[in-house]
């Protein structure tokens, strides 16, 4: 399992890379492998307003579909439109391809995400 | 949770591994659609394990069968596996099984895993003087070897001609990697292939010695999440999904497994009434026109108007497509139907069409 530094993660699995105000949010590699080759994304639209733990978009494997929370409060500024067409760019590297931006004001939250070994730490208990 | 004689090896193999029905089962090993396409392109084999195995015998076995099942059993000849609905008397559906007639006073009934024990009971419930039920589950292992090279990979393990065995039937004793194995020339992917009946201890053996067999031709483990996907393509019901207590197999598109003709058996009453007043809802199959993946469960509308319920939805791997089925009213069953699935809240176009979804010309 590929685990980024510098990146802020979830308990549900979702990354944040901090640039100025703006959030990048996307799923990490633990979350792909376990669902599985993905067929379909949906995408949040842009200049939706996301609280904390609000439906950022969704994930659907052959298999099921899992919803991506958003992990940071904030306005939808872009999304990641190569998804629409080639969801499985989420399988081959899930750092890369980030979800959404999302513009924020209040970046508090970040305090109770993880940092990259404390996620290494929350998947090995996961598993 | 019960475990398959296979459980190790699928761990071996790096399986994901899922709970299906109470028994842990191999979700995936590579990833479902590598291995869809292995099955539709050379052959896959399936550890089928937890499905049930009930032994039906006595001079009045074949009568009771009659009597139990939907479809007919007097004209089947001895070596035949025959596909049936086992209704409650609403109609509703018990289980679907497969029946292997040995003669007419020995069979073997393949149950689904999830239904076994509520099978057995009601078959136990119905037996009738001269037939008695065992229930041999548990000293059985299953296998499906699917694809178009599975012939010829069984070919190579077996000391039985495989091409002599037509599709559904079955031989009783077959050397398969030297042991005594039935087989027959069925399965649920929609391809040819064949599934083979082994003792539950013998399992491991056969498992690794065809897939080292079979490994130049392309065989690979595959595991339910491809079932799955195989299964719908080909418009196989599953129950708990298309058959149910509250569906009838005429609803589902079963009717030919459904003998009005017969004397009588449990359901005929309910399904003469439902087949001469007519059927008010059809499986019916669609694709998505729309963007999103129809899930079983999610509703299908025209407009305002709920007119049905996906049973069964997915990602076709071989397609390339969203696609499901669905009960839906009668007047939405044409293929060719403009109809909407209600996915996260949000309409979403879907156009009916016909089954199956893949039709593949095999051995028959």
């Amino acid at each position: 399992m590929k685990v980024l530094d510098g990146l802020y993660y979830s308990k549900e699995h979702e990354w944040v890379k901090i640039t100025g105000n703006k959030a990048y949010v996307g799923i990490t590699d633990y979350a792909q492998e376990s669902l599985g080759e993905i067929v379909f994304v949906e995408l949040p639209e842009i200049a939706s307003q996301l609280n904390v733990g609000d439906v950022l978009g969704v994930v659907e494997s052959v298999k099921a579909a899992s919803d991506v929370y958003s992990p940071i409060a904030g306005t939808v500024i872009e999304v990641n439109e190569a998804l629409d067409d080639d969801p499985a760019l989420l399988n081959e590297d899930p750092y890369v391809n980030w979800i959404a931006v999302l513009e924020f004001a209040d970046d508090s939250i970040l305090d109770e995400l993880m940092d990259a070994s404390g996620y290494e730490a929350y998947c090995s208990k996961e598993e | 949770m019960k475990k398959t004689p296979l459980y190790e090896k699928h761990l071996d193999f790096n399986a994901k591994m899922t709970d299906f029905g109470g028994w842990l089962l191999p979700l995936e090993y590579t990833g479902i659609i590598e291995e869809h396409k292995q099955v539709r392109n050379a052959a896959g084999l399936f550890d089928v394990s937890h499905m049930g195995e009930v032994i039906i015998r006595g001079k009045n076995a074949g009568a009771f069968l009659q009597q139990l099942l939907t479809n007919d059993m007097s004209k089947a000849a001895d070596g035949r596996v025959i596909y049936s609905p086992m209704c409650c008397d609403n109609g509703g559906v018990v289980d679907d099984l497969l029946v292997y007639r040995f003669s007419d006073d020995y069979y073997l009934l393949v149950t689904n895993a999830a239904n076994t024990d509520k099978d057995f009971e009601w078959i136990r419930e119905h037996l009738t003087g001269g037939a008695e039920a065992v229930n041999v589950s548990d000293s059985w292992a299953q296998l499906a070897i699917q694809g178009p090279c599975a012939e010829s990979i069984l070919q190579q393990a077996a000391d039985y001609p495989l091409r002599d065995i037509r599709f559904f039937a079955f031989v009783p004793e077959v050397n398969i990697c030297g042991v005594p194995a039935m087989v027959s020339r069925t399965g649920y992917t929609g391809e040819d292939g064949f599934e083979v009946y082994i003792p539950r201890d013998k399992a491991p053996v056969v498992w690794e010695g065809l897939l080292e067999l079979g490994r130049d031709k392309g065989l690979v483990p595959a595991g339910l999440g491809a079932r799955d996907t195989l299964r719908l393509e080909a418009a196989l019901p599953l129950y708990g999904h298309e058959l149910s207590p509250d569906i009838t197999p005429l609803e589902a598109g079963l009717g030919a497994f459904v003998k009005l003709n017969k004397d009588s058996f449990i359901g005929k009453e309910a399904l003469l009434r439902q087949h001469t007043q007519g059927l008010e809802r059809k499986l019916t199959g669609f694709v998505m026109t729309g963007r999103g993946i129809p899930r079983s469960g999610y509703d299908m509308v025209d407009g305002e108007n709920r007119i049905g319920f996906v049973t069964s939805g997915s990602y076709s791997p071989s397609l390339g497509q969203n696609i499901g089925m669905a009960m839906a009213d009668i007047g939405y069953s044409q293929p060719g139907t403009e109809v909407d699935v209600i996915i996260r809240n949000k309409p979403v176009r879907a156009r009916t069409v016909e089954l199956p979804f893949y039709r593949k010309k095999y051995r028959k």
